[in-house]
């Protein structure tokens, strides 16, 4: 070793040196940088871990999305406007699409509308009571108007509609995919329902 | 024809390579020998080689959380069998389901026992639950514990949930509609819960199609997609984390000073 032979061993009697006060700091690298220099491999390293997680990560959470679904279309053709009486609720379409048409008033305009049968509490499909003239929950309970409006039971808001619009073939059409929702004041944009 | 000598013959075999090779420690019952055989065998080891006297008193844990664990081990050991029938397949699941029900041999009896002690687990892990916090088993150097008990419990709750699918009956599908339901309102990552609509102008994320609940769906309504997720997670992937989480939970009883004690 080059230190051995440089310094002597110390003697026994000889007094202790005083700690000396560390070097300053003249390495170039140490000034003015965020890291030492001798830490890039480390810092460079640790890098490349956490970048081959997060790609991983990011593929892992990407493929949990499918591009296609293997779902029933969105839309369909529900008649014409004659075919829906004034006043009447038709579960026509409940069974297939879980939709009901309605005709009547809503805000003192003769309308026919598509409500949504997804009860809002919890997503169970409530019942047209006609006698009661009211969509009512099996599952908790909640009840709605014809206008679909929450009155009763734990619905915490009304239900959906859905949009409504006449095809290039004069019948109604119903797309599920596109909804307007009583609470943010949709019920009256175009689309949410059809002049009767 | 002359019968061996009983004594030779438990020499010969008590003391042949292959015994000792698989137990190294005779049944002596002195305290060195009975720590050497409980230290030297995996199964043993699990159990600490001693114990307090009061940590074996049944009126004091119950012993729910053993319980549980033998519960657990209950339900993969019949969940095994039910999957050299089961299909995770929308058009196979529920005849799948019948088949085993009403055809195979102890179908039923497999089936039953995989869904009591499910159920035996959820009761007990709350049982258990409810003890350590009676006796205050909870408190420091056991507070980690408890924190990764807490997970535990979250991790019994979603394999049940994820089991409940699987029969793929009108029950099922509604229970986990119900269930998936909640997803929506997830803060950031769900369509309807805070800052989604906030997200979504920006980024175009977080809609119905892709959000937490559309993760879990694989899809944007419970279906075969559905089916085949809550199957994977219900058979490998909570299971693998809470036998993970369980090792660490019973390696650290032994490590915080084994079972609370009376103050």
């Amino acid at each position: 070793m080059a230190e051995a032979t440089t310094n002597p061993a110390p003697n026994v009697g000889e007094k202790a040196h005083p700690p000396r006060p560390p070097a300053p700091i003249t390495d170039p690298t140490h000034d003015n940088h965020i890291w030492a220099r001798r830490s890039f491999l480390s810092l460079a390293g640790w890098g490349l871990f956490a970048g081959t997680v997060g790609v991983w990560a990011t593929a892992g959470l990407r493929l949990m999305f499918p591009r296609v679904l293997f779902e029933p279309p969105s839309f369909f053709k529900a008649g014409f406007k004659a075919d829906y009486a004034v006043g009447l609720v038709s579960e026509k379409y409940t069974p297939e699409w879980r939709v009901w048409i309605v005709n009547d008033e809503y805000d003192g305009v003769p309308q026919i509308y598509a409500l949504i049968a997804i009860c809002t509490h919890l997503g169970c499909t409530p019942r047209w009571l006609s006698l009661e003239s009211k969509f009512k929950c099996p599952c908790h309970g909640s009840g709605y108007t014809k206008a679909g409006i929450n009155f009763e039971g734990p619905a915490p808001r009304p239900l959906e509609r859905a949009k409504i619009y006449i095809g290039d073939d004069g019948q109604i059409v119903v797309d599920k995919a596109v909804t307007y929702r009583w609470e943010k004041g949709e019920w009256g944009k175009p689309g949410s329902f059809l002049p009767a | 024809m002359e019968l061996p000598n009983q004594q030779e013959v438990k020499k010969k075999v008590f003391e042949s390579q292959l015994w000792r090779s698989i137990f190294r420690h005779s049944y002596q019952d002195n305290p060195r020998n009975r720590v050497l055989q409980v230290a030297s065998n995996v199964w043993l080891h699990l159990h600490p080689v001693k114990m307090q006297r009061h940590a074996i008193r049944l009126s004091y844990t119950w012993c729910a959380g053993g319980l549980t664990f033998f519960f657990f081990l209950v339900t993969v050991a019949t969940g095994v069998v039910l999957m050299f029938y089961y299909r995770p397949v929308g058009e196979y699941a529920f005849p799948d389901i019948q088949y085993l029900e009403f055809d195979i041999p102890f179908g039923m009896l497999m089936r039953n026992m995989h869904r009591w002690a499910a159920h035996g687990m959820v009761i007990l892990v709350w049982v258990h639950m409810f003890r350590v916090f009676m006796t205050g088993s909870y408190k420091p150097p056991r507070e980690f514990n408890w924190v990764v008990g807490v997970l535990l419990l979250t991790i019994t709750l979603l394999l049940s949930f994820t089991g409940y699918l699987l029969p793929w009956d009108q029950l099922s599908i509604w229970a986990v509609t119900v269930g998936t339901n909640m997803a929506r309102a997830t803060p950031f990552a769900g369509h309807q819960g805070p800052f989604a609509d906030q997200i979504a102008g920006l980024t175009g994320l977080v809609t119905p199609r892709y959000d937490a609940r559309s993760m879990l769906l694989g899809g944007t309504q419970v279906g075969a997609p559905t089916l085949l997720r809550f199957y994977v997670l219900h058979c490998i992937g909570f299971p693998i984390l809470g036998s993970a989480l369980m090792i660490l939970h019973f390696w650290r009883i032994r490590k915080d000073g084994g079972i609370s004690g009376p103050l």
